[in-house]
């Protein structure tokens, strides 16, 4: 725990850090390309939500929950379903979370999370039709943050993706313009799942799955989504306004391919429980 | 999008409740303290399928500054409910009903507090309700006086408190939902265990001043139970850190014959 209440961060702090990573160490011990411990549980709010997980990662932790409910599609696309993605920065999770309405930093959480599962096609979005330009499945995953200690961004979307593949919701139908049952439980038509990874950059060096401290005095990060097959399906730059050069974007890549298939094993482990 | 479907009954002709509990019985009630690590202080409750977690930041600065409270500090609690709490999705943005539970909440554990300790400071409680499943103003009273004793905020009591009320004419204690929603009236309430003073009361439904005397009754006696099991909580958490402590190498341990050989190791490194 600390007060970081005031942004100002100290040479010293940034110092250190830089010079330990040029000596090829972390300050929690971690290879440079090496998560900190990932716990998932999922099914946490069984009673309520479709669909749930809690993760930890190291000292940060996340809850997702899925909601499915029915809802009118959008004019331009009458056969699709709707999915979407919040995240909130709520002040529990932090010092440095401050209430009222979302920040900066809180919509870039929400829209990156958000574009991971979009972009990546996670969900089918034609398999969410009940009946074209009538009524359509709407699929809400929240995410709140309950704990903040850095990479609020892959803990987030550990979180969504492991409730999604675990979420259940009955089938509805259309009967004499009134929405019905049919007895049936489905789960989410998932075509593809794509769990994002973030490097941090700070000097010459580059992290993956930055603490708080490390966060604090980066230059960048760098999130990029990459799904079953190796592809990268989102990328985003962040975290600061440093720039970087292309041989580090190409060692972040690598990095991210390094860690994505036991992430995504983790996944698959943790979702498995649930049948 | 579960579905809810309202009860046949709320007792059965056995005189039990839809869940199985006698008229007097709560729910399984778990509580737990030092939740988050990065919390100050925070404590979660699952009472029946209600999961609560509540975190306490301070005291510290207040913003925005034209809250200040000059002779003590502010207590600002924040009651909100994940979207995915609740059977249909809950908008994400606060609600008036949000808003009047927070202050409820507030109203509730302030009398216990020492806050003229702080002048000008806040203590921020903040609550989230993870699965809501009845009576979770309650919970999180419960839940939000164990993570302020965890943030070590000087205080003269814990506050339990329990929803009690009335469904198919009887008295009941620790509404589950259904209850809730189908039952003829509700009755939340907290209590200062040592004094009996009452600090939070709310009522809705119809009640006789006789009923209501009596479901007060139960509730205090209730209230009483949840006391204790807070006050387990929160040994249980202070026992435990200290066992992890002496796990540590770097901790002494108080027979030093038995433990000379590895003291000597300790002082070469």
């Amino acid at each position: 725990m600390g007060d970081y209440s005031s942004h100002t961060i100290s040479h010293i702090d940034h110092d250190f850090i830089a010079d330990l990573l040029r000596k090829g160490e972390r300050m929690d011990g971690r290879g440079f390309s090496e998560y900190r411990d990932l716990e998932i549980e999922v099914n946490v709010v069984h009673a309520k939500a479709e669909g749930s997980a809690l993760v930890k990662l190291g000292d940060t932790s996340v809850v997702a929950g899925v909601k499915v409910l029915v809802g009118e599609p959008y004019p331009d696309s009458p056969d699709e379903g709707v999915t979407m993605v919040t995240a909130e920065m709520s002040p529990i999770a932090s010092p440095l979370f401050e209430l009222g309405p979302p920040k900066e930093d809180a919509i870039e959480l929400a829209r990156v999370v958000d574009r991971g599962v979009r972009e990546s096609e996670t969900v089918d979005a034609k398999k969410l039709c009940i009946e074209e330009g009538k009524k359509v499945y709407m699929v809400f995953a929240d995410v709140y943050p309950l704990e903040y200690d850095g990479n609020l961004i892959d803990a987030s979307s550990i979180a969504v993706n492991a409730a999604l593949l675990t979420t259940k919701y009955p089938e509805m139908k259309l009967e004499d313009k009134k929405l019905v049952e049919t007895g049936e439980i489905l789960s989410l038509p998932i075509n593809n799942v794509a769990i994002e990874h973030t490097v941090s950059k700070i000097d010459e060096n580059i992290i993956i799955d930055p603490i708080l401290k490390e966060e604090f005095v980066q230059d960048c990060r760098l999130t990029m989504a990459v799904d079953r097959e190796n592809n990268f399906t989102a990328m985003q730059k962040g975290g600061g306004a440093g720039p970087i050069s292309m041989e580090l974007v190409e060692r972040a890549m690598d990095m991210a391919l390094e860690s994505a298939e036991s992430i995504r094993n983790a996944i698959d482990e943790a979702v498995k429980s649930v049948e | 999008m579960s579905p809810e479907v309202k009860p046949d009954f709320l007792i059965s002709p056995e005189g039990l409740r839809v869940d199985g509990r006698r008229t007097d019985e709560m729910r399984p009630t778990e509580l737990k303290v030092g939740v988050l690590k990065q919390a100050d202080g925070s404590a979660s409750i699952r009472q029946g399928k209600t999961y609560i977690i509540a975190g306490v930041y301070g005291p510290r600065e207040l913003h925005p500054r034209h809250l200040t409270l000059n002779d003590r500090a502010y207590l600002r609690v924040t009651y909100r409910m994940a979207t995915f709490s609740v059977p249909d999705r809950k908008r994400p943005a606060p609600s008036r009903r949000e808003k009047e539970i927070s202050m409820v909440i507030a109203n509730a554990l302030r009398p216990v507090l020492f806050l003229e300790e702080f002048p000008k400071a806040v203590v921020d409680v903040f609550i989230t309700v993870i699965q809501a499943d009845g009576g979770t103003r309650c919970a999180a009273i419960n839940a939000a006086s164990l993570a302020l004793a965890d943030a070590g905020i000087p205080m003269r009591s814990l506050v339990p408190a329990v929803a009690v009320g009335m469904a198919d004419g009887k008295l009941l204690v620790d509404l589950g939902d259904e209850e809730d929603k189908y039952g003829q009236g509700d009755v939340p309430m907290a209590i200062v265990p040592q004094t009996g003073e009452i600090t939070l009361l709310q009522q809705d439904g119809s009640f006789t001043k006789e009923e209501l005397v009596e479901a007060m009754q139960m509730g205090i006696n209730s209230c009483k139970y949840l006391h204790e099991l807070q006050k387990e909580a929160l040994k249980r958490a202070y026992v435990k850190r200290s066992d992890d402590d002496d796990d540590d190498d770097d901790d002494y341990d108080d027979d030093l014959e038995t433990d000379l050989g590895e003291a000597e190791l300790m002082e070469d490194e």
